[in-house]
């Protein structure tokens, strides 16, 4: 059987941050009860983190969850792990009425890594970037020009950012314009 | 003449010199110039010609209020029309032209419109819509639509590029002259975020040249102090040539910083626009000097006093040998005085006023600066160039007491507050009699969210004129704005000192009496040419509005909008009409502060991202194979695969042959896919579709279809039971984020205590179609599934592994033909396509787009959303009356069904269209009845909805709409042609092909 593909492939661009398209990575919608001790357990045992509050992320090791709106989570994990991690939580889940679905490929992730790495994305992105504001842990829904994402810090100056697959060109086009060397805005 | 002084010049480096050219002249001119400065060093004081009398334009301002000195910038993709040489900063290898002159500058052949001014009156323009009728088309239009605009429309696509950036800041505050250096000090001192932005490419404004010093010191040291201080403050974000042009709602404003316009293709973007969240904006925009309206005031070397004295201070640029002053307050002699200093000849200040004995006046007297008040200029004499002036008493009706020569006239009206992003978002504001001004009522600020005021205006902006008063009135606008945010700011103030002023007296027209003769050639409006006389004209024939007479006089409506014009404007009209000016009031000022260029206002949107491509995952397959796309939503789908040779149309018909004679492959990964799952998963479906959802067996599929309220037809689709709680439903593609929202607004709206959840798979699966007699033996082909008839049947699912793949097949038609839909991952859809186009090859595969998707739908009769429906049509219109329950209490458009309008047995209705000679019926064509209705228009019956030539009938078939079509089978109707002619077409079943549905069901 064929390996599944990223939508581009792990194409990169070197402005003045590094623009890196990755991936298949892993993610689940789950939706449900947010404060349901039921799906709060099926978390922790199958994602090692707690249901994270309003506009953040918890990360364990290679899996993270991320809060998405009042009732709905992201889990992001390796793509192998998928099927299983499905499985086991639908099972953990039990009775509780709640939808966790495989949206991996439905995703294109990049990763936009660069001391000035804020600043490109508060090109594209209406959130407050400021490092006074936007600390590791927080993650926002919001938009990158006129296509939907989520971004949150998934390191000290790397930023992930998640959109649908079918515009991952156009997003990569949009990061390719924001980092090109001349922009520098020194905002941050 | 003017010419470049030997020493001095604030902000030029004499050792930069920078060449340019002018009308094809080539000058020099040095870094830091402006090109106004850089021209008027070059003795060029006429730049341009006024907007409909094409008289004579000089360079009256210094900064963003000049409405005469606009040039033609650059060439090719860099040429820019209407660009202020005031505020645009030269750079070497700068070419521009002067605007709205033919043949040329010098000689221009519109002037004549001088001569003819007094046919050009007030509202001229409107007049000529009034009489006679025929002139306007004939005469008028043409002429108006020949002489509209100043500069010329760019030709070349745009060389630069352009980007936002979004920002969030406690307290914004807009103008960096020393009140919003004073504002940031005081505000960031709070420990709020603040951010500065500043127009120009200096900080400081105009205090250094009007000689303040602050704290002791000469404005610049302190000015100087101030920026590093501000610089090196965490909190705080300092922005120059970043030009404040909207307040909106919610703290919400633009600014357009100017990043490159002075390096141009250094690689950077030209313009950056920021939008910029504030909880509280400062506006520390500064004030700007009123012309006087006297006669002759548009002759070239008339110039407001404080831009003359910003020419010699700040560029070593001496704007006439000979200058003489005029004015109605003690800031002019600022421009006596620093004329003198520099060595100029300054012959007579002529003030307005009865009396003038200030600091000001004082220390011009004691200089031996001749001094004589209550006298006005009469006249204004020469032509493109001032020559003298003709003075008399302001109180008489202008006769001429003295000529005095003079190649110079620095004017000054007294200041007005610049209030426009006060105003933007509702700011009021109050007349300040003693200062004759309009400023910011402080009582009565834009308020956002919390009911507060989120504009603070501060210094000169807020009508603090006097140094002191700018500099303290500033501090507190800082510290107010960070109370208002729950902080207290330090308050260690600075103290700014500059000579005392005795009060202006407000001079509106000049001399006081002045005949029609000279109030007809007092400009208030230099670009748009619109006078004193004009106003009163307005005035005369009725319009006691500001706002109508703004539009009838065209009085502020020039590129400059009315900064130098209106309140001069507001106070003759007032005075016309007997009114205060308070009563009369301004018009409203609206964003931009100054035009912000349409390339930055799109930012990043050109060219590859000018708009978001949807592409499939087997996106890059069909551009490698000859496609021809067709745009559905933002998605690309192909239209058809054209082979050598072939044309558009032959391709699309051998791709229907070969799908119903052997197999063919179509990219459906751009239909929508829903998944609904919950306990209330079934009663939901039930509410949303006009069928039932609910009693649909698991491993099963159903056709239906979705209205809205109102009954009409919105979207439809294949809606496959997954399990005993989750169905997935398939949408049109355009529609899938449309219904997935319509879905979330109803559970989270309406619904909200229904147990369902919704998920848009649409992305998460490629979905391919293997559709023919063939279809089978490819699926087999690839192995690992049974798909035969008796384990899956038609309109049901399985999932399994196929080729290897891991897939769900869906066993659906859109064609008629044997047809399996296969949904994989999305990240596995080319290596399937790619699989299925190698298990193919023997069976005759080919792949095929959209048009012939289309044609075969339409052989079967099936309805596309989209061409059967336009929002106006429900199910029933279309037939399809059993795909509606009528077990069912309720759904979503039921009610809507059962009025009368919707019952009418008159309603058009959906049947087939057969050509009696086999030709197509055109796209869109109405068929008609006998008749004209009230209108005088000839009476329809029915329309096409979609027409086709059948390659499988090898004729024209089509569907319509038609008044009682389906009792009406085997009659004709008559379709005109467009260009003359008609086709008649017979009235049949919309199902052209396979009646009994033969070749699916194998």
């Amino acid at each position: 059987m064929s390996e599944a593909i990223s939508a581009l492939g792990g194409a990169r661009f070197e402005g003045y941050v590094t623009v890196e398209e990755v991936g298949p990575v892993g993610m689940i919608t789950l939706r449900g009860a947010l404060g349901s001790p039921t799906l709060a357990k099926a978390v922790e045992s199958v994602m090692g983190v707690e249901v994270p509050a309003s506009r953040r992320i918890e990360t364990a090791g290679t899996k993270s969850v991320a809060w998405m709106s009042p009732d709905e989570l992201l889990l992001v994990l390796p793509y192998a792990e998928v099927t299983a991690t499905q499985a086991a939580l639908t099972a953990a889940l039990g009775k509780d009425h709640a939808l966790a679905v495989d949206v991996s490929d439905a995703r294109a992730v990049f990763r936009i890594k660069g001391d000035k790495a804020r600043e490109v994305l508060a090109k594209l992105c209406p959130v407050d970037l400021s490092p006074a504001v936007f600390h590791a842990g927080e993650v926002r829904r919001t938009r990158a020009a006129q296509v939907a994402a989520a971004l949150w810090l998934s390191g000290g100056d790397e930023f992930t950012l998640v959109c649908f697959r079918s515009v991952a060109g156009y997003v990569m086009g949009l990061l390719r314009a924001s980092a090109a060397p001349g922009g520098e805005v020194g905002l941050f | 003449m003017s010419t470049r002084l030997s020493k001095g010049g604030r902000l030029i480096d004499r050792a930069s010199a920078q060449e340019f050219s002018f009308n094809g002249k080539r000058l020099r001119g040095f870094k830091g110039d402006t090109l106004a400065a850089a021209l008027l060093a070059n003795d060029q004081v006429m730049v341009g010609r006024s907007f409909k009398y094409h008289r004579p334009r000089g360079i009256v301002a210094s900064g963003a209020e000049e409405p005469n000195a606009l040039v033609n910038l650059g060439k090719g993709g860099r040429f820019e029309p209407n660009q202020r040489t005031t505020t645009t900063e030269l750079f070497d290898g700068a070419s521009f032209t002067s605007q709205n002159h033919w043949p040329s500058l010098e000689f221009d052949i519109g002037v004549l419109n001088n001569y003819a001014a007094r046919m050009l009156p007030g509202g001229f323009y409107y007049k000529t819509f009034m009489y006679p009728r025929a002139a306007w088309k004939h005469l008028f239009e043409p002429i108006v639509r020949q002489s509209a605009g100043l500069g010329q429309v760019p030709k070349d696509p745009d060389a630069d590029r352009y980007e936002y950036v979004y920002a969030f800041t406690d307290i914004l505050i807009v103008g960096g002259g020393i009140a919003g250096l004073q504002a940031a000090l005081t505000a960031a001192s709070s420990g709020a975020r603040v951010m500065l932005i500043e127009q120009t490419p200096h900080w400081g404004g105009r205090a250094p040249v009007d000689g303040v010093s602050i704290d002791g010191k000469p404005a610049a040291e302190w000015i100087k102090i101030a920026v590093e201080a501000l610089e090196n403050m965490g909190n705080v974000t300092l922005r120059l040539r970043c030009m404040g042009a909207g307040v909106y709602d919610h703290g919400y404003v633009l600014a357009d910083e100017k990043v490159a316009d002075h390096t141009p293709g250094d690689g950077r973007p030209k313009h950056r626009l920021w939008r910029i969240r504030a909880a509280r904006v400062v506006t520390t925009t500064g004030a700007i000097e009123r012309p006087l309206s006297f006669a002759g005031n548009d002759i070239p070397g008339v110039m407001l006093a404080a831009a003359v004295r910003d020419y010699v201070v700040n560029y070593a640029v001496s704007p006439g040998d000979r200058t003489v002053v005029v004015t109605n307050n003690d800031d002019a002699y600022r421009t006596a005085i620093a004329l003198v200093e520099v060595g100029l000849s300054v012959p007579l200040v002529i003030d307005a006023r009865p009396t003038a004995t200030g600091a000001l006046p004082e220390k011009a007297r004691a200089m031996g600066i001749r001094v004589e008040t209550g006298r006005a200029i009469a006249k204004v004499k020469g032509s493109r160039r001032v020559t003298g002036v003709a003075i008399c008493q302001q109180a008489g009706e202008g006769t001429v007491i003295e000529e005095i020569s003079c190649d110079t006239v620095a004017m000054s009206g007294g200041w007005s507050p610049v209030v426009h992003l006060w105003s933007h978002c509702g700011g009021k504001l109050i007349w300040d009699a003693a200062q004759a001004h309009f400023r910011p009522d402080a009582t009565r600020p834009p308020t956002g969210a919390d009911g507060q005021g989120f504009v603070i205006a501060g210094g000169a902006a807020n009508g603090a004129l006097q140094a002191e008063a700018t500099l303290f009135d500033a501090a507190n606008a800082g510290k107010n704005a960070a109370q208002g945010l729950g902080r207290t700011a330090k308050s260690d103030l600075s103290t700014a000192s500059a000579e005392a002023e005795q009060p202006m007296a407000p001079i509106w027209v000049m001399p006081q009496g002045a005949s029609v003769q000279l109030r007809s050639k007092m400009w208030l409006d230099f670009q748009n040419d619109v006078k004193v006389s004009d106003v009163q004209l307005a005035a005369r024939e009725g319009y006691t509005s500001v706002e109508h007479t703004k539009r009838y006089t065209t009085l502020g409506m020039a590129t400059d909008q009315g900064k130098l014009s209106n309140i001069n404007g507001l106070a003759v009209l007032a005075d016309a009409l007997n009114a205060e000016i308070p009563q009369v009031g301004t018009t409203t000022f609206r964003p931009p502060y100054t035009p912000v260029t349409l390339g930055a206002l799109a930012g990043e949107a050109r060219g590859e991202i000018f708009q978001p491509l949807r592409r499939t995952p087997i996106h890059e397959w069909h551009e490698a194979n000859r496609v021809e796309w067709e745009p559905v939503g933002l998605w690309r789908r192909p239209y058809t695969f054209k082979r050598s040779g072939e044309t558009t149309e032959q391709a699309v018909h051998r791709e229907v042959v070969n799908t119903r004679t052997n197999v063919g492959l179509l990219d459906a990964s751009t239909l929508g896919k829903l998944l609904v799952k919950g306990p209330d998963a079934g009663k939901f479906l039930d509410m949303l579709y006009t069928g039932v959802m609910s009693t649909l067996p698991v491993g099963k599929c159903r056709y239906g279809l979705m209205c809205n309220e109102n009954g009409f037809l919105s979207d439809d689709g294949v809606v496959a039971r997954i399990s005993e709680d989750s169905w997935l439903c398939h949408t049109t593609s355009g529609g899938a984020d449309r219904i997935h929202a319509w879905m979330e607004d109803w559970l989270q709206c309406e619904w909200w205590d229904w147990k369902v959840y919704t998920a848009n798979l649409t992305e998460q699966y490629a979905q391919v179609a293997v559709v023919g007699p063939n279809a089978r033996k490819v699926l087999e082909k690839l192995g690992g599934m049974d798909v035969s008839k008796e384990t899956l049947p038609f309109m049901q699912w399985a999932d399994g592994i196929l080729g290897g793949f891991p897939v769900r097949v869906y066993r659906i038609s859109f064609s008629g033909e044997l047809s399996y839909e296969i949904a994989v991952p999305a990240g596995l859809g080319r290596a399937f396509w790619d699989a299925c186009i190698a298990a193919g090859a023997e069976f005759g595969m080919m792949p095929y787009g959209t048009e012939a998707l289309h044609i075969m739908r339409a052989e079967k009769g099936f309805i596309m959303i989209g061409d059967e429906t336009d929002g106006t049509i429900i199910p029933q219109d279309l037939g399809l009356g059993w795909a509606i329950s009528k077990k069912k209490a309720d759904f979503l458009g039921k009610r809507g069904q059962e009025r009368v309008h919707m019952t009418d047995p008159e309603r058009w209705k959906l049947v087939g269209l057969e050509t009696l000679d086999g030709s197509v019926i055109p796209d869109g064509a109405i068929a008609v009845a006998p008749g004209v209705n009230a209108n005088g228009q000839r009476n329809t019956e029915g329309r096409v909805t979609s027409t086709y030539y059948s390659p499988t009938l090898k004729r024209g078939i089509a569907m319509g709409l038609v008044r009682r079509g389906p009792e009406r089978m085997g009659e004709t109707v008559e379709f005109p042609k467009i260009g003359g002619g008609s086709v008649t077409a017979r009235i049949v079943d919309a199902v052209f092909f396979d009646k009994d549905g033969e070749k699916a069901n194998v």
